[in-house]
């Protein structure tokens, strides 16, 4: 482990990627998410192996960590929600061939060019595919410095493990925070296992295709059923989510990413004013945490989805209570940031209008 | 009685599924031939289009990473980033290349990506059934175009070639054509230059390949391969384009 | 006197063949003609008039022009 670093989100992001191994990164000036893009640059000019090129567009960016992964190479690309839009077929054609790729999407206000505060918009996008055809992508929510570097390291292990995107979902705000932060030992890429698949020139082995046309119907199905398995294996072993002061909770806020914050902020208030309120915290937007929502629905009677957009990870968290339970939502799309007593007044309102107890 | 012609070592033994007179089949020979001779099946990997070629995969046997459409140049340049000792290479129809792609082939080639670029241009999007490309001439007829192509509204072609050579990256970029016997032995050649400009790391090469697509020109082969001498060349006139390399002797480190 | 030049002989596989006549069309001793039967795939495959006849006899020089101009590799060429 380091030391103890203070830097800006944006860049734990960048140092998190070189220190798991990234040598190649592809990118595009968007605000909010410049300085990841700048300090990859200067990061990977100071190393011999390193390769950065600023590309002429979100489009050709991730068309290159295409590339770089079917040669068998960790690599990344970012930007803010209009330029992964542009990433989609990209993304579609990296699933389709299973190919690693790490994808950092700071979301702002939209949709459109919308603006260039923080927002939760892209849930949907992110955790949907975003592109054509049937596959996910793994999408991890970090919600503090810290976990921006441990999901950064998280994404690049999970992508190799499993042969898939993986997208992080962070938002304008946490870009631009400074926390302390420790980072993981770095890896030196050569020191990482090869990969058997890999396109580098057929020598002494017969040559590779690495393609995702299959115009043969029965074999798409057998593909397409292929990514599923995938997908229900990655579910079982690495869904993540925080829980914070759900023992005893009447009503749980779930929120990930910096309404997370806000949440707890506003829970630890309406907590001294006797409310047993907690918080859910997803951490794997997808493969969403399904499960704990479920075993906390037992007890917990009200749950309250906090997003700063009009209501997306609402959808997944009805699909998972299937009407068990009430569920309450809460949004302020566009870029606005809640504060944590606007939130608690929220919690507050519902908190009595469902008649739950509180701790007298 | 020796052979003196036969089917290249980097080319598998599947029948080719292109059209009778297609222009891809002689190019994806050719390229194999090149291939075979500078020794280099081991070390190459190349990067099919989206369009009649895509199943390019399914006769070469070299390593190949599929590309979206019109993105070659892009994934070649990842490629050749991660790869920088292997040889890469692209292979684009007109519409992958000079609609869809033209940004990222305008960029790769100005960073001066060192990579090649076959561009086989045969005026139409053939897999996609004959609609009207960038590279279509005027007043030629296809199902977007059915009064044939009109400047006004459609633009008039485009040379993609001229543009790239203003672009100081490029090095190297020669127009061909296989039409004639004459015509595809001066492509082979072209393509063999273009590969050796990459083995020497000069730079970004590309051939354009003037190509016949008798299915819909709705012409025969004989008569798709006269269209390209005598009417297509007006537009697109076999040259060499642009060359900073001059004669490249032999590269004993290389080959 | 000018040295006899070498004598050739082309072999073309018919179900290759797809009977786009370029081969025929670019022989410059017209020793390529059509079949009347049908290949496989429903062409006339193209074929070479002088299979039949002994070596000896043959006109075709092995330039190789039809196998160069072949898009289907359908023909070998082989030369003295």
């Amino acid at each position: 482990m380091s030391e103890k670093m203070l830097l800006r989100g944006s860049h734990v992001y960048a140092e998190a990627a070189v220190r798991a191994g990234c040598r190649f990164y592809f990118g595009y000036p968007i605000t909010p998410q410049n300085e990841l893009t700048e300090y990859m640059a200067n990061a990977l000019a100071s190393l011999p192996d390193g390769v950065f090129i600023q590309a002429e567009s979100e489009l050709a960016a991730i068309n290159m960590v295409i590339g770089v992964s079917m040669a068998g190479k960790r690599a990344m690309t970012s930007s803010s929600s209009p330029g992964i839009s542009l990433k989609q077929e990209g993304i579609s054609f990296l699933s389709a061939m299973e190919l690693p790729a790490v994808i950092i999407n700071t979301m702002r206000g939209g949709p459109g060019l919308g603006n260039i505060a923080a927002s939760q918009g892209d849930y949907f996008q992110a955790t949907r595919g975003g592109g054509h055809g049937d596959y996910r992508t793994i999408v991890l929510a970090p919600g503090s410095g810290q976990e921006m570097a441990d999901l950064t390291r998280a994404a690049f292990e999970y992508s190799d493990r499993y042969r898939i995107p993986v997208i992080i979902l962070g938002d304008g705000m946490m870009s631009q925070m400074m926390e302390p932060v420790e980072f993981p030992d770095p890896i030196d890429p050569k020191s990482l296992p090869p990969k058997p698949w890999v396109l580098d020139g057929a020598k002494g082995r017969p040559s590779r295709v690495i393609k995702s046309l299959i115009l043969d119907t029965t074999a798409m199905e057998e593909h397409n059923w292929k990514l599923f398995r995938k997908y229900e294996m990655i579910e079982k072993e690495i869904t993540q989510a925080e829980l914070f002061l759900t023992d005893d909770a009447r009503l749980v806020v779930i929120a990930y990413g910096t309404a997370s914050r806000i949440a707890k902020g506003a829970i630890k208030r309406v907590r001294d004013m006797g409310l047993r309120v907690g918080l859910l915290k997803p951490k794997t937007l997808w493969p969403f945490p399904k499960r704990f929502l479920l075993e906390m629905s037992r007890v917990v009677t009200d749950f309250l989805v906090f997003e700063m957009s009009t209501g997306q990870m609402l959808e997944d968290v009805k699909l998972s209570l299937e009407g068990r339970r009430r569920i309450h939502f809460y949004g302020r799309p566009g870029g606005i940031i809640s504060t944590p007593d606007e939130i608690a007044k929220v919690i507050n309102n519902i908190y009595f209008k469902e008649g739950l107890e509180t701790e007298v | 009685m020796k052979k003196v012609f036969g089917k290249p070592k980097s080319l598998k033994d599947a029948v080719f599924h292109y059209c009778p007179g297609c222009g891809h089949s002689i190019i994806h020979r050719l390229v194999a031939e090149v291939i075979d001779e500078l020794n280099i099946q081991e070390k190459v990997i190349g990067v099919p289009p989206a369009g009649c070629a895509v199943l390019a995969y399914d006769y070469f046997d070299i390593d190949i990473g599929e590309s979206p459409h019109g993105r070659g140049a892009a994934v070649a340049t990842g490629l050749k980033r991660a790869l920088p000792d292997r040889i890469v290479f692209t292979y684009q129809g007109d519409g992958d290349i000079a609609a869809i792609g033209t940004a990222e082939t305008i960029h790769a080639a100005n960073r001066g990506e060192n990579i090649t670029v076959i561009f086989v241009n045969n005026g139409v999007y053939g897999m996609t059934g004959g609609q009207m490309a960038p590279t279509t001439i005027i007043g030629q007829i296809s199902t977007t175009t059915p009064g044939g192509r009109n400047e006004k509204r459609d633009g008039a072609p485009i040379d993609l070639s001229e543009m790239l050579a203003l672009t100081n990256g490029t090095v190297y970029i020669e127009r061909t054509a296989v039409d004639t016997p004459k015509n595809i032995i001066r492509t082979k050649k072209a393509i063999k230059k273009a590969f050796r400009v990459q083995m020497a790391g000069l730079g970004f090469s590309l051939v354009e390949v003037l190509s016949p697509c008798p299915t819909n020109l709705k012409l025969s082969p004989v008569q798709a391969n006269e269209w390209i001498g005598s009417t297509m060349t007006n537009y697109f006139p076999l040259k060499v384009i642009k060359d900073k390399v001059g004669k490249l002797g032999a590269l004993p480190h290389l080959e | 006197m000018a040295a006899k030049s070498k004598r050739g002989l082309i072999k073309i596989d018919a179900e290759l063949c797809k009977g786009c006549y370029l081969c025929e069309s670019v022989c410059p001793l017209n020793l390529i003609s059509i079949s009347e039967r049908l290949n496989q795939k429903g062409y006339h495959p193209a074929i070479y008039i002088e299979e039949d006849i002994g070596i000896e006899e043959h006109k075709c020089k092995g330039c190789a022009l039809c196998a160069i101009v072949c898009p289907d590799i359908a023909i070998e060429v082989y030369r003295e």
